[in-house]
Formats: C-alpha cells, sequence, structure tokens
C-alpha cells in the first residue's frame, strides 16, 4: 500500500466573483474579495480522499503555499478528509510573483522529504489557467506524470490514468511514484459536512518557509501589464446564405 | 452598547477568538470589514464576527442549500411535503445535531453555529430551517440538557443520524395560554396513561419520537405539567390529517391524538411537574432560532430582489436608479442588519451564559416584523413577476407570515419584554 500523497491546494479568487482589473493595470483586485479553493484542486483532494477511503493510501498531506490566508484552504481540504497540512509561507513581493516554477520546486522538496510516492494537484489554477505545475513538479522529480486525468487506478506499483486528450481518451500506465493532475471530470468533491469541520480543526498543520526547503523564489516571469479583454463589439444581422457569405468574405474570413 | 467581551472567563466559542486575536500582516481598511477572520484592531470585535469554524460552517451549508435544496423548494411547496432525499442529507451533513456530542453522533459544535445554520438553510427554503430549527434548538437542548444516561443514550444519536423529533405543547384550546392545556397523564403503577390532543405539531408526519407535554396532576394546575417522551410507533398515539396552510407548506403540520397511550415513567423527561419551566426555558433559546429563521428569510427574499431592480430599465433607467426606489431598498437593507445584530447578539449573550431573555423576544419579535416588511416590499419592486409563482418571491412573502405567530406570538414577546423593563426598573 502506498503511503503518501500529496495534494496541492492554491486559494483563488472565487469562481463567482466578477473580476476588476486594478486601475494602474498591475494585476486584478483582491482585497476584499471572496476567495475559496480552485475548483480542480478539490477534485484533487477528493481523488486523494477516496484512495485513503479504498485504504489505497495511508496517508494524504494538503499543501498550499501563500500567506497566513492560504491556512483557511489547507483547512478545507482538511475538513474533505485530508489527514494533516503543510503551509509554505510566502508573502510579500514574493507571493506577487509566485508561479508554476516556485511552486514546482517547493512541492517536489517535498516529495522527498515527506517521501511522498503519489503526487495528486489539479490541472489548472483558475486564476492564472498556467496549466504547468504539475508538469514542472514532475520533472524536477523525474518522475513519469498523468496530466488531464479524469480516471485513475492504483494498480500495485503502478497507476492507470485515462486522460482526457484533444483526440478522445487516452490511458497510460504509469511506474510509481507519479505525478498527476485532476481534470473536470475525475470526480465531485463532497461537500465538508459540519462534523468534518469540527475534526478539521484538531488536525495539524506544519508551518515552513521555502527556504527551509532549498527553494529560490526568484521569478523568472515579470507582468508588464494586466488588461480586461475587449469589450465584445455588436454582431451584424444577414438576411440570407448569400449575405453572409460575402460579409464573410469582405470581413477577410473566408 | 453592552460589552460582551469578558476577559478569561469566556466559554468555548470566544476562547478562539481570544487565541486568534494575534498580530498578523498588516491589512486593508476593506479587508477588515470583509475578512470575516478575526485579526488585530479594537479589543471588541463587531458581532459579524466569526470563529473560522462558523465561518467554514456558513460556507458548507450555503454551498449545500443552493445544491441540494434549492432544486426542490417549488415543488414541496406545491405538494405540501418535504422531500425524504433532502431530510436525509441535512442528516448526513451533520445538520440535525449540531450541538449533540460527537460521542452520540453529533457534530459537537456551538449554540451560534446552529443559529448561522439555520439562517444559511432559510435564505433557500424556511420550512426546511424551521425542521432544523426544531430538532436542535428544542429537542436536542431538551434532551441533552435533562435526559437521564439511559434516555441519552437511547435517543441522541437516532436524533443526530436518522430521527427527527417533534414537540408537543399546544393545543386546540391553549396556543399562548400554553399552561392552560388539557392533555392529562394519569399514573399507573410504574407508567402514565395519556389521554388528550395537540394541535399545530411541527414536523409531525416526520417524527420518530415526541416530547410531549401532558399534565400528571391537574389539580395543581401548571405545576403538574411534565414531559413525556413518546414514540411515534406507541398505541393509541394517532397523527391526523395535515394542515393546508398559507406558508411553511413542505413543513408538516398536524393535530395529534392521545388515545389512552401508555408511556412508562422512565420516559418522563426531567422532573414530574416540572415541564413548564423546561418549556419556557426552551422556548427562550427557540425564540433566537426563529428569529434566525425570519432573517435569513428575509435576506433570502432581498438576495433575489435587489438584483432585478439592477436589471429591470423602465423609462431608460435601471427601477434601482430611481430615488424612491433607493430609499425603500436603503431602509429595508438597515432594517435586516439590525434584525442581524439582535439575533447574532442575543445568541452570543446565550453561549456567554449571561442574561438574555429580554434580547431573545427582541430578536425573535424584531426579525419576524422585518421579514414581513422585507417581503411585501420584494413583491412590490418585483413588480407583476414578484406576483407570479414563476419567481420565488411570493413563496418568501406567504412563509413569513407565521413568524409573528409560531413560537410565541408578537404579543407575548412583546408582554415579556415589558415585564423584564418593568423590573429593570425597580428601584
Amino acid at each position: 500500500m502506498t503511503a503518501r500523497v500529496l495534494v496541492g491546494v492554491k486559494r483563488v479568487i472565487d469562481y463567482a466573483v466578477k473580476i476588476r482589473v486594478k486601475p494602474d493595470n498591475t494585476g486584478v483586485v483582491t482585497d476584499g474579495v471572496k476567495h475559496s479553493m480552485n475548483p480542480f484542486c478539490e477534485i484533487a483532494v477528493e481523488e486523494a480522499v477516496r484512495l485513503k477511503e479504498k485504504k489505497l493510501v495511508q496517508e494524504v498531506v494538503a499543501v498550499s503555499c501563500g500567506p497566513q490566508q492560504v491556512q483557511e484552504t489547507i483547512r478545507t481540504a482538511l475538513a474533505m478528509g485530508a489527514d494533516r497540512g503543510i503551509h509554505v509561507e510566502v508573502s510579500g513581493k514574493d507571493y506577487d510573483s509566485l508561479g508554476p516554477l516556485q511552486v514546482s520546486k517547493i512541492l517536489a522538496a517535498l516529495a522527498k522529504k515527506e517521501e511522498a510516492s503519489l503526487i495528486i494537484l489539479g490541472k489548472q489554477a483558475i486564476d492564472d489557467d498556467c496549466n504547468q505545475t504539475g508538469q514542472m513538479t514532475a520533472a524536477l522529480l523525474d518522475w513519469p506524470q498523468g496530466t488531464f486525468a479524469s480516471e485513475l487506478v492504483i494498480e500495485g506499483d503502478k497507476v492507470k490514468v485515462v486522460r482526457e486528450i484533444d483526440g478522445g481518451l487516452e490511458t497510460i500506465k504509469l511506474n510509481m511514484p507519479v505525478v498527476v493532475t485532476a481534470d473536470l471530470r475525475l470526480n465531485t468533491p463532497r461537500y465538508a459536512t459540519l462534523p468534518n469541520i469540527m475534526k478539521a480543526k484538531k488536525k495539524k498543520i506544519a508551518n515552513m518557509k521555502p527556504g527551509d526547503l532549498g527553494v529560490d523564489m526568484t521569478s523568472r516571469v515579470e507582468v508588464l501589464r494586466v488588461d480586461e479583454p475587449p469589450q465584445r463589439q455588436a454582431g451584424v444581422k444577414v438576411e440570407s446564405v448569400e449575405d453572409l457569405v460575402s460579409k464573410l468574405k469582405e470581413a477577410g474570413r473566408i | 452598547l453592552a460589552c460582551y467581551f469578558v476577559g478569561r472567563l469566556l466559554p468555548r466559542p470566544w476562547s478562539s477568538f481570544q487565541v486568534a486575536l494575534c498580530p498578523m500582516s498588516s491589512r486593508t481598511v476593506t479587508n477588515i470589514a470583509t475578512e470575516q477572520a478575526v485579526n488585530t484592531g479594537p479589543m471588541f470585535p463587531p458581532l459579524q464576527t466569526y470563529s473560522e469554524e462558523e465561518t467554514m460552517m456558513r460556507e458548507a451549508v450555503k454551498k449545500y442549500a443552493q445544491e441540494r435544496i434549492a432544486p426542490f423548494v417549488s415543488k414541496m411547496d406545491e405538494n405540501s411535503s418535504m422531500d425524504t432525499e433532502v431530510i436525509s442529507s441535512l442528516f448526513e451533513q451533520g445538520l440535525m445535531g449540531i450541538e449533540i456530542g460527537t460521542e452520540y453522533g453529533g457534530t459537537g459544535s456551538s449554540f451560534f453555529s446552529s443559529i448561522l445554520v439555520i439562517e444559511e438553510l432559510a435564505k433557500v427554503d424556511p420550512s426546511v430551517a424551521v425542521l432544523c430549527d426544531i430538532q436542535n434548538t428544542l429537542i436536542n437542548t431538551l434532551l441533552m440538557n435533562l435526559g437521564t444516561e439511559e434516555q441519552k443514550e437511547k435517543y441522541l444519536m437516532s436524533l443526530a443520524t436518522d430521527m427527527v423529533g417533534s414537540f408537543c405543547l399546544s393545543e386546540a384550546g391553549s396556543g399562548s395560554d400554553a399552561f392552560s392545556l388539557k392533555t392529562k397523564a394519569e399514573k399507573h403503577k410504574d407508567y402514565y396513561i395519556i389521554n388528550g390532543s395537540k394541535m399545530w405539531i411541527s414536523n409531525a408526519e416526520q417524527a420518530g419520537i415526541f416530547l410531549v407535554m401532558a399534565n400528571a396532576d391537574p389539580s395543581a394546575g401548571y405545576r403538574g405539567i411534565t414531559c413525556f417522551i413518546v414514540e411515534q410507533n406507541t398505541a393509541g398515539l394517532q397523527i391526523g390529517k395535515k394542515e393546508n396552510k398559507l406558508g411553511l407548506r413542505a413543513s408538516s403540520t398536524c393535530p395529534l391524538t392521545f388515545d389512552n397511550v401508555q408511556v412508562h415513567e422512565k420516559n418522563i423527561l426531567g422532573k414530574v411537574g416540572q415541564g413548564y419551566k423546561y418549556a419556557i426555558g426552551m422556548l427562550n433559546g427557540g425564540r433566537i432560532g426563529i428569529a434566525a429563521q425570519m432573517l435569513g428569510l428575509a435576506q433570502g427574499c432581498f438576495d433575489h430582489a435587489v438584483p432585478y431592480t439592477k436589471q429591470r430599465v423602465q423609462f431608460g433607467k435601471r427601477i434601482f436608479d430611481f430615488q424612491g426606489m433607493q430609499h425603500q431598498i436603503a431602509h429595508v437593507a438597515t432594517q435586516l442588519e439590525a434584525a442581524r445584530l439582535l439575533t447574532y447578539n442575543a445568541a452570543r449573550l446565550k453561549e456567554a451564559g449571561r442574561p438574555f431573555i429580554k434580547e431573545a423576544c427582541m430578536a425573535k419579535y424584531f426579525a419576524s416584523e422585518v421579514a414581513t416588511l422585507t417581503t411585501s416590499k420584494c413583491i412590490e419592486w418585483m413588480g407583476g413577476v414578484g406576483f407570479t409563482k414563476d419567481y420565488p418571491i411570493e413563496k418568501y412573502y406567504r412563509d413569513c407570515k407565521i413568524g409573528t405567530i409560531y413560537e410565541g406570538t408578537t404579543n407575548i414577546q412583546l408582554t415579556t419584554m415589558a415585564k423584564l423593563i418593568d423590573q429593570e426598573y425597580d428601584s
């Protein structure tokens, strides 16, 4: 039985919030805005907890990188069934420039430290849509990766992953230890029931800094500008197919 | 403003405040206003300050209610019946045993958490909220406070996991004048025989146990009232046809008849003749639960109506932009805030073990009046569509009316408050 699963959870602006760009175009407004766990991370936690319930893994450890507030996100993972949490403190400028490269270095270091044999992450975060952390983590560890997973089965010391790709579904078999990233249809995350929220209070969250893991936090990426998407232009109504074709030709589309 | 933050002597929920009151990274004013974690600043946090666990619970219930209850609301109202799926999911989520200890399979949380849960449920369906409220604030509280070890073993776990409870006090001839109840309990050796009838009993169709107030010694007047635990399948207990109500239709409200119902004396809750005390004591807390229900109802209705006013355009502008509308909306929002503060403060007072009866009465009275005002206004703001069943507003309007009536009519609340005020000014 696999010992330990590491699950990464990211605190992002809640999906239902209307995003506004800051007046100085350096980013989006986050102050006073509702935040919650990235939906794909919820799916990752759910999958890990299900593996534990099936007794295929022994322990689920939830990890998050960021300032004090990410502890709420870790607490939610604990309420869903994770056993303990690790909060890697990143704040200020480091947090503003935190991206997949630094996070994957942190996760790789933690995976070694915690002797995890399975890392499950969301396929991407809904704020930056990078879709890189899982892949980078696997590369840094030199582990195989099963990304966009819609199904995950542990078979002995191997993992079977069904991936959602452009052409359809691809099934691959990977030797553990592996990194898997969760796609939408992997599962439907449970609600944290009230009793589990109460139990989560007693579960431990360890604190550490990137320095403790020997991770260099310098970013190789600089955000120059953030703009809202252009306003949607009004459309044009046409009366016939001929009209449609000629309008498309005019616009240089065909 | 009474300061409710009393140093070291604080019971549980407040102690989690003190731990959290440590210097944290600097935050902007908007953060402090909207973020719900406790942080630095004044030693006396505003009323809308919640522990981490309370915030998590509220979020969890909000999400659950939207996804698992909202789809059924309209149908349940039309059919006048509560969906069994909904009831079992309430148990699954741990919402029916909020204050019951974990050793009995409960959630092991606090009274304030119950209040938040009831409020969130009421935003979606006040009928579901009342089911949850009665279970938590009346049934569970009575058993936890008065039950013998044997009774707790027998019933608490079921109440937390799959059994609904019902509280039977009112009769056809005694509503506000509760203690003039006529249902009798005659003692025979080690059991009692109950004869009589009850009316307006909520949850009756779903209940597995009934807490029945019957008089074991009519010559002693109200000092004979005793609380009996009667199981649903007891011979002689008949549940009558449910009422066809204006609102809260999904909540079953039935008359009950007791025809020589035999109850063993070990099913007496507390002491013989003390039932009247228990009823009063527990209704004081229950009142805050109803306040929370009315508050949630009003807020849920408001939350549906305001977005409409921002979309609906007449005379070239959003109807929200008309000053007449703005003033009405702001007025209602103020009333809602006041109702919230009264309710939360009453709950915090109760948790702190401080006197709370007057404040509980105020909360229930005010919240039910605010619910009436809010729902009425919301229908007007929505115009014609507010009057149709295609929109959820009219249901809130119908549901709110019972708020000024049950669990102590507005007049009773006012009289109780006046008595307390009278005592306050005794020199």
